[in-house]
């Protein structure tokens, strides 16, 4: 096989078997998935999420919580992410037709997020523990996201917006007070939004756990 | 003229060039500035990315590490750190040495260099851009694709630029027939455009919708790995190897073999990474059973590179380049047996979402594709500067740093990783005591970041003097040892 034209007609048709099989089917097919109409409420499904929601993905994305925290729970029993209390169902396709980045992840260096708002409803919480992880789980290894955040001194009456019951080495001072940036806030918007245990027909919930 | 029959044109020529050593000087000088050009930006790449990562290391043991500047926390060295190796380090050096073997084996001096030069330039201007956006916090996270809208047009003009040489080099080589290299050199410059372009359209500018994005992320970073990566440093070890032993490669039918069926069943892995995903089944099930059959090109080339190699281990003594090549050739069996192993859904739910995934990364980017790359630089860099390496014993350093150093970090996050794994999989344990178990391992694992910065250090100082020819003029190469019987010309060493 000395023939280049030969080759190149190989290599060409051996990449796009498998450009047609891994890129168009899923551009073609799942690009265009819509969401389900929600009998119970006359909503959809997936349900739509708030603009603030949506604003967080952004800072999600620009943290770079994805390279420690996953955002998929595989099915039972190939795995035990149900069973471990990651979420009621597997997660399938047409879950993330909210977000404009799928943040499936690769790592669980730290817990899946896929149902976080569901298993940790408090916005204050999670401001405590993004302003500094080690004073809410002392063993944990997230990185504190301070940068999001304001000390400032208290003017007349405090925001009402501050953060509660900070503690630890960069909690404020008395007089002092710490506010989430407007990242912060839609942060945790995202992350409270991250519910998926409404009930789609394609991922039925395993009978016994 | 006659055309050839089927038999003549399937005719296998085993030897990687007949040029004497005129022309091949003619060439090879040819080459010099712009595959400097690219080996230099590479090692500086290295350097930088391989700090970020020494950074992103200690940080997951130590978490309070510098954590009041926003753009060195993990979230964004980590990324910084792959990109800055992928693209800073692998890809041009991978493209230095592409250029070097496609002049050498197209048999004609390096056309239009200044259309290199330009792509040399053009490339790292990218880099520095998409390296400072995803520090300050413009990265995707979109794993592999985390540069941002900004920075990667200038990525792929750069690339169109090499793209279009490969094709006037391959236009215009001279008669005969085409080495194994050859097609590997030829397939990766095509497919890289085409995976880079296909990948930023549909994720990067004009994204689509959030269920088709892990497919197509996937297909791409695997493809990366398998298509341009893998088929670059497989051509320098079919290059190198025969070169340095001065024998023929053991069988032309089996890299044919090796060749087609890599093509074939690398370009389906993409979704061995989402096993258990949010994708219909087939896909997964593709993807798996491709996995699967990698075994055949991967024990194919194995068995050539050994069968090529028996007889001669002893030139491991006394050849740096050798060595290097052949430590990158060894694991290139181990990583893809690990590889194909890992898609086994039974062993995948375990490790999927640990640190034995980043052993396995390193194993590929760093045992078997920076050592190809090290060793091939060891043998094109005298030959471009006219001047020999000026220390055996750096050298010597250098190998066995990196070796030390990578072994280390592989043994380290696949033992840890397979702790967390077990963990994270047992349902009476605690997400605590994943953390708990990986720790110590990733102690280790910092610590064998700092032995294989050492040795690019060594390496990149080496480098310099090369450029500078610092050290006194040396009779002959840079050799561990005498070796025992002068093989050919090639013995340089
Ligand atoms: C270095 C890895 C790492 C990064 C980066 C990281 N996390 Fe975490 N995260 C962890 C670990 C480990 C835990 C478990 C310990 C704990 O609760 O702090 C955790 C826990 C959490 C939890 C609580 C989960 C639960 O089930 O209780 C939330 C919410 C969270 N992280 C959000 C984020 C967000 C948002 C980001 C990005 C701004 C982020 N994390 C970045 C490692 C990380
Ligand atoms: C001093 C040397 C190095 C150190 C200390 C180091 C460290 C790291 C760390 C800490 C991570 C992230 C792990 C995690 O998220 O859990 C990582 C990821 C990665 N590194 Fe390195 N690295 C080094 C050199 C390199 C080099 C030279 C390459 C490539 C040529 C490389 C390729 C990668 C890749 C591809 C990943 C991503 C793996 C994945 O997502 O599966 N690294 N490295």
């Amino acid at each position: 096989m000395n023939k280049l034209p030969l080759i190149f007609v190989g290599i060409f048709l051996t990449f796009t078997s498998a450009w047609i099989g891994l890129v168009a089917y899923p551009t073609l097919n799942l690009g265009e998935m819509q969401p389900l109409p929600d009998e119970e409420t006359g909503g959809v499904l997936p349900p739509t999420t708030s603009g603030l929601a949506v604003a967080g993905q952004k800072v999600y994305a620009s943290s770079g919580c994805v390279y420690c925290h996953s955002q998929q729970v595989r099915w039972s029993p190939l795995s035990t992410d149900i069973a471990k209390g990651l979420g009621p169902r597997q997660t399938v396709a047409r879950d993330y037709l909210r977000e404009k980045v799928a943040f499936l992840g690769t790592m669980r260096t730290g817990p899946d997020l896929s149902n976080i708002g569901a298993r940790q409803p408090d916005t204050n919480w999670h401001h405590q523990h993004l302003f500094e992880p080690r004073t809410v789980t002392d063993w944990s290894i997230m990185p504190s996201y301070r940068y999001l955040y304001k000390t400032q001194k208290i003017e007349g009456q405090p925001s009402s917006d501050a953060v509660q019951g900070l503690r630890g080495p960069h909690a404020p001072k008395l007089g002092y007070e710490v506010v989430p940036s407007e990242e912060a806030k839609a942060l945790v918007a995202y992350l409270l939004s991250l519910k998926k245990n409404y009930k789609l027909p394609e991922s039925p919930e395993p009978s016994e756990p | 003229m006659n055309s050839p029959s089927l038999l003549s044109s399937l005719n296998p020529s085993t030897e990687p060039d007949a040029l004497d050593s005129i022309e091949r000087a003619e060439i090879d000088a040819s080459t010099r500035i712009p595959v400097l050009l690219f080996f230099a930006s590479a090692i500086f790449w290295l350097l930088v990315g391989s700090s970020l990562g020494l950074v992103s290391a200690w940080k997951m043991t130590n978490p309070a590490l510098l954590d009041s500047f926003s753009w060195l926390t993990f979230g964004r060295l980590r990324p910084a750190h792959l990109n800055a190796v992928i693209y800073g380090w692998a890809t041009p050096a991978a493209i230095g040495v592409g250029l070097w073997l496609t002049a050498r084996l197209c048999r004609i001096p390096l056309l239009h260099s200044k259309l290199l030069i330009s792509a040399a330039i053009i490339w790292n201007l990218g880099i520095l851009l998409g390296i400072c956006g995803i520090l300050i916090g413009d990265g995707r996270s979109i794993e592999w694709l985390e540069f941002p809208a900004y920075s990667t047009p200038i990525l792929f003009i750069a690339y169109a630029f090499i793209g279009i040489w490969t094709i006037i080099m391959f236009r215009f080589r001279k008669p005969g027939h085409i080495y194994v290299s050859q097609w590997y050199l030829f397939a990766a410059f095509l497919w890289f455009p085409w995976l880079y372009a296909t990948a930023n359209i549909l994720l990067v500018w004009q994204p689509v919708q959030g269920p088709a994005q892990g497919a197509i992320n996937w297909w791409y970073a695997h493809n990366v790995l398998g298509l341009w990566f893998t088929p670059i440093g497989l051509a320098a070890a079919y290059y190198f190897i025969p070169k340095v032993i001065g024998r023929p490669i053991h069988s032309y039918y089996l890299s044919i073999l090796g060749f087609w069926s890599l093509a074939l069943f690398y370009s389906w892995n993409g979704m061995h990474h989402l096993i258990g995903g949010p994708f219909p089944a087939w896909m997964v099930s593709a993807s798996v059973v491709a996995s699967m059959m990698m075994f055949i090109p991967v024990i194919t080339t194995a068995i050539n590179h050994h069968m090529t190699m028996r007889g001669h281990f002893e030139s491991l003594q006394w050849s740096p380049t050798l060595r290097f090549i052949v430590f990158g050739a060894v694991s290139y069996t181990v990583v893809s047996l690990q590889g194909s192993s890992m898609a086994i859904p039974a062993l995948n739910t375990i490790t999927h979402f640990t640190d034995y995934t980043i052993g396995h990364a390193h194993l590929g980017l760093y045992a078997f594709f920076t050592m190809i790359l090290f060793g091939s630089m060891y043998y094109i860099v005298p030959r471009l500067v006219g001047w020999e390496w000026p220390s055996a014993t750096l050298i010597r350093w250098h190998f066995w740093l990196s070796a030390v150093g990578i072994l280390l970090m592989v043994g380290a996050l696949t033992l840890g990783g397979l702790l967390q794994g077990l963990a994270l999989y047992d349902v009476a344990s605690t997400f605590r005591s994943s953390l708990e178990f990986a720790n110590p391992f990733r102690v280790l694992r910092g610590i064998s970041g700092f032995i294989l910065l050492a040795g690019q250090l060594v390496f990149a100082f080496l480098f310099v003097q090369m450029l500078l020819k610092l050290g006194a003029p040396k009779k002959g190469p840079a050799l561990f040892t005498k070796p025992a019987e002068q093989t050919n010309d090639t013995v340089a060493i």
